[in-house]
């Protein structure tokens, strides 16, 4: 398949997706449970994005000092919870990577 | 300055932190793209026609290793799963909006811009303007992607390897999730979510992440149905 409609299929594919739910509601009764549901949805999502990029760096869990992310995230973790300032946590976090490589 | 204009610039402001992480992500996906065998036309164009992060990463690296297009498809699809999730949760907001602003809103809803507007609809509820809101957070993210990727195609290889300008992503992600943590049904779901993610993670197509998130949900949905009828009786 060309390269142009491979990229248009997949993100038409990604725009439905992202439209589905926009388009349908009010259309359709959506049931109590589903609702409050999805307040679920940013930390499960998110999470399940970054605990393996924090853990699993090159694949295999890693719980040793010498997993440099898994530090500097646990590091990011606090500033985060402590701030809750996003430009902090995201400085702090790869400063603290860099540091890490450098030292361990 | 009227309503509008205000709103839409609050939302440029909340989203300008996430930038700082989305802007070196872009860098390296432009980058990853040229190595990858894709020329400059197609490799920034997909940040415009597919303008989902993980997934562009993931169909670079399958064009090079020459995947059928159909798979590249498929796993675009797959990796963007989540995206219907955000449109679950991001819809009853916008319900009452006219499509031409629904079809326009549905194309910026990627990772950082559902985070930074969710956020904004569950602290200060909606008002007339809000959905400006969302425009102002979801433009500057699209153009942060597009320079991010424009430069990253133009610096090429001359972004050293070394630095680990990848780890800038979780990083946005970990400053998001992080102040959401507030009760335990969330933070279950969190944890839960998490695991999965780790036991599932050899799955093909990333299906692991989406297993993981509907864990997570339904972790925390049931630990919260069982708390609130505790809390009723």
């Amino acid at each position: 398949m060309n390269i142009w409609l491979t990229m248009i299929l997949g993100g038409l594919l990604t725009y439905g997706m992202r439209l589905s739910f926009i388009y349908l509601f009010g259309r359709f009764e959506i049931p109590e449970v589903i609702r409050r549901a999805l307040r679920f949805v940013p930390p499960a999502v998110l999470s399940a994005i970054v605990i393996p990029e924090l853990l699993m760096p090159s694949g295999t869990l890693d719980f040793s000092l010498g997993n440099h992310r898994l530090l500097a995230g646990a590091v990011a973790i606090l500033v985060a919870a402590w701030t809750k300032n996003t430009l902090l946590t995201i400085l702090v976090g790869m400063a603290a990577l860099t540091i890490f490589q450098f030292v361990f | 300055m009227n309503r509008r204009t205000k709103s839409f610039l609050a939302g440029v402001r909340a989203e300008f932190p996430l930038l700082v992480g989305v802007f070196p992500f872009g860098l390296i996906y432009g980058a990853l793209a040229l190595e990858s065998g894709l020329s400059a036309a197609p490799a920034q164009m997909m940040s415009s026609i597919v303008f989902a992060g993980s997934s562009q990463f993931v169909a670079a690296q399958m064009i090079h290793q020459s995947a059928p297009g159909l798979i590249i498809v498929l796993t675009i699809a797959v990796v963007n799963m989540r995206h219907l999730l955000y449109s679950a949760s991001i819809a009853p907001y916008i319900e009452h909006l006219p499509t031409r602003w629904k079809t326009l809103l549905a194309y910026l809803l990627v990772d950082e811009v559902y985070a930074t507007t969710i956020i904004h609809y569950e602290e200060d509820g909606f008002t007339p303007t809000s959905h400006w809101f969302f425009l102002g957070a979801g433009l500057a993210l699209w153009t942060t992607w597009q320079v991010g990727t424009a430069l990253g195609i133009f610096l090429g290889t001359a972004i050293p390897a070394s630095w680990p300008l990848d780890f800038a992503l979780p990083l946005t992600f970990i400053a998001m999730v992080t102040p959401v943590l507030k009760d335990y049904p969330v933070v279950a779901a969190a944890v839960s979510a998490g695991a999965v993610a780790l036991i599932a993670y050899s799955l093909p197509f990333k299906l692991g992440l989406i297993l993981a998130a509907l864990i997570g949900i339904f972790v925390g949905t049931y630990l919260e149905n069982r708390k609130s009828a505790k809390e009723t009786l």
